[in-house]
């Protein structure tokens, strides 16, 4: 088993292509079949570890607080996310309250800390342990994680709501503003990559050894 | 290491050069990496030679494949499974209000047409589009795809890839039924005057929207782009398809 050095498969379509060095905001598509083959990772590495600090606080606002109070007669009633999952399975629809569960609390924030603890220590070019198996979760979990979804989905409650009760966004509400915002940002970036950044360090560091002997 | 039989085709070559590539496709075949016998690990984009079927990935551990394994079957099953499911998650009432006044069941569809009467449009074409017409077109598309994929046929190949890479990215919207549910159900509690329930539609309806998702996800585009000739010589199919062509 032998690697190929400069090669690029096509995901889509199986196409073998020669990887050609890319310009700034270049996006590389398959002729073929219009895959998005290879894109210039920019300036992206180093905003992407402040942007996940900031996504994790995000989320801990957007979860720790109600996202909506309502008022019915005197009568008030506001709910967290958490609030409603166990609500959820409390009432006997443990499958949903689960499916809830994963896609807009446990994947985001596990994406979130699996990130965090891969880009720490590769600030310094060093891997952590486990690394090849957080990459690979890190892939497998992309699309799985559904805030965006949510925050059309709370939206869209509170439309509904407006009729029968006065409704009153709660701080959650534009934390989870923030928080789609940040994530989208933070999710762009390919767990691929950091393949590459580490190989590449890894091919810096052999090249410039010999130089510093001599 | 150098790079025999490797052509050295540009990633940035001009999309006209793919028309001309799709016409002129038996004479001139795109080289895949099927056909050079290489294996691209699927995870870290890692391309390999004289590698077996099975092996790991030396970079990142993955298992590298060809192809997805099983990939038709386990596509049709999960198809198959969302395509009942859909059944229940359209008829059967999502969320259920108790007030004062006695109980409303609500289904995808009637919490659709309520907005419409109501006169949010806007809000009941979102709701429509994501929770009616995104399942019924990603279930549509899946069964073209993989009917497509297994008769090996070569019909607007570039057109199926475009379809493909539109409901990995719809897919997910469905799901926007399952926590406006949710949110509601957590959010109105107020016993004795107005309680929501989560109805048992919403779980089939969520059970929709993993099982098309799982569906794609299981689903290998490549298989798209395999062409009429099957790849292996000693394979039954081969034999199928010379006495379809003399048929």
């Amino acid at each position: 088993m032998k690697e190929v050095p400069d090669t690029v498969v096509c995901s889509g379509c199986d196409a073998v292509y020669a990887r050609t060095p890319l310009a700034p905001r270049d996006v590389a598509e398959c002729p073929r079949c219009g895959t998005e083959l290879d894109r210039h990772p920019g300036a992206q590495q180093r905003r992407i570890l402040p942007l996940t600090v900031a996504s994790l606080i995000m989320f801990a606002i957007a979860n720790l607080f109600p996202i909506v109070e309502i008022e019915l007669q005197g009568l008030r009633s506001q709910t967290t996310l958490a609030g409603a999952v166990v609500v959820l399975s409390a009432e006997g629809m443990s499958p949903v309250a689960l499916l809830v569960l994963a896609t807009t609390i446990l994947f985001p924030l596990l994406q979130l800390c699996i990130l965090a603890y891969l880009l720490v220590p590769l600030a310094r070019a060093h891997r952590p342990w486990g690394f090849a198996v957080l990459v690979r979760m890190m892939q497998s979990l992309r699309p799985w994680g559904m805030i965006e979804v949510f925050l059309l989905g709370v939206l869209v409650a509170i439309v509904k709501l407006s009729s029968m009760a006065t409704v009153v966004p709660g701080p959650a509400l534009w934390a989870f503003v923030a928080l789609t915002v940040t994530l989208t940002a933070v999710l762009s970036f390919n767990p691929g990559a950091f393949w590459e950044m580490t190989f590449r360090k890894a091919d810096e560091e052999d090249a410039a050894a010999p130089e510093v002997r001599a | 290491m150098n790079m025999r039989g490797l052509p050295a085709r540009l990633a940035s070559a001009r999309p006209w050069e793919a028309q001309a590539d799709d016409e002129h496709d038996h004479e001139n075949p795109v080289p895949t990496a099927a056909a050079l016998g290489l294996h691209v690990c699927t995870h870290c984009t890692a391309v390999w030679r004289d590698a077996e079927d099975g092996d790991a990935c030396a970079r990142c551990g993955t298992r590298l494949h060809t192809r997805k394994p099983q990939s038709l079957n386990r596509t049709w099953a999960f198809l198959i499974a969302a395509c009942i499911m859909y059944i229940p998650a359209n008829l059967l009432p999502v969320m259920i209000t108790r007030t004062l006044f006695g109980a409303q069941y609500d289904t995808i569809l009637s919490g659709v047409i309520y907005f419409w009467v109501s006169g949010a449009w806007g809000l009941a074409a979102i709701v429509f589009i994501a929770s009616f017409l995104v399942p019924l077109f990603k279930l549509a598309v899946l069964l073209l795809l993989v009917v497509l994929a297994q008769r090996r046929s070569n019909w607007r190949r570039r057109e199926r890839a475009k379809l493909y890479h539109i409901i990995e990215i719809i897919g997910r919207w469905s799901m926007l039924d399952v926590f406006v549910v949710s949110l509601l159900t957590g959010l109105v509690q107020i016993q004795g005057f107005a309680v929501i329930t989560a109805g048992v539609g919403i779980a089939a309806f969520g059970a929709v929207v993993v099982l098309t998702m799982l569906a794609s996800l299981s689903f290998d585009p490549r298989l798209t782009w395999d062409g009429p000739v099957p790849q292996a010589d000693t394979d039954e199919r081969h034999i199928e398809s010379r006495e379809e062509k003399i048929a």
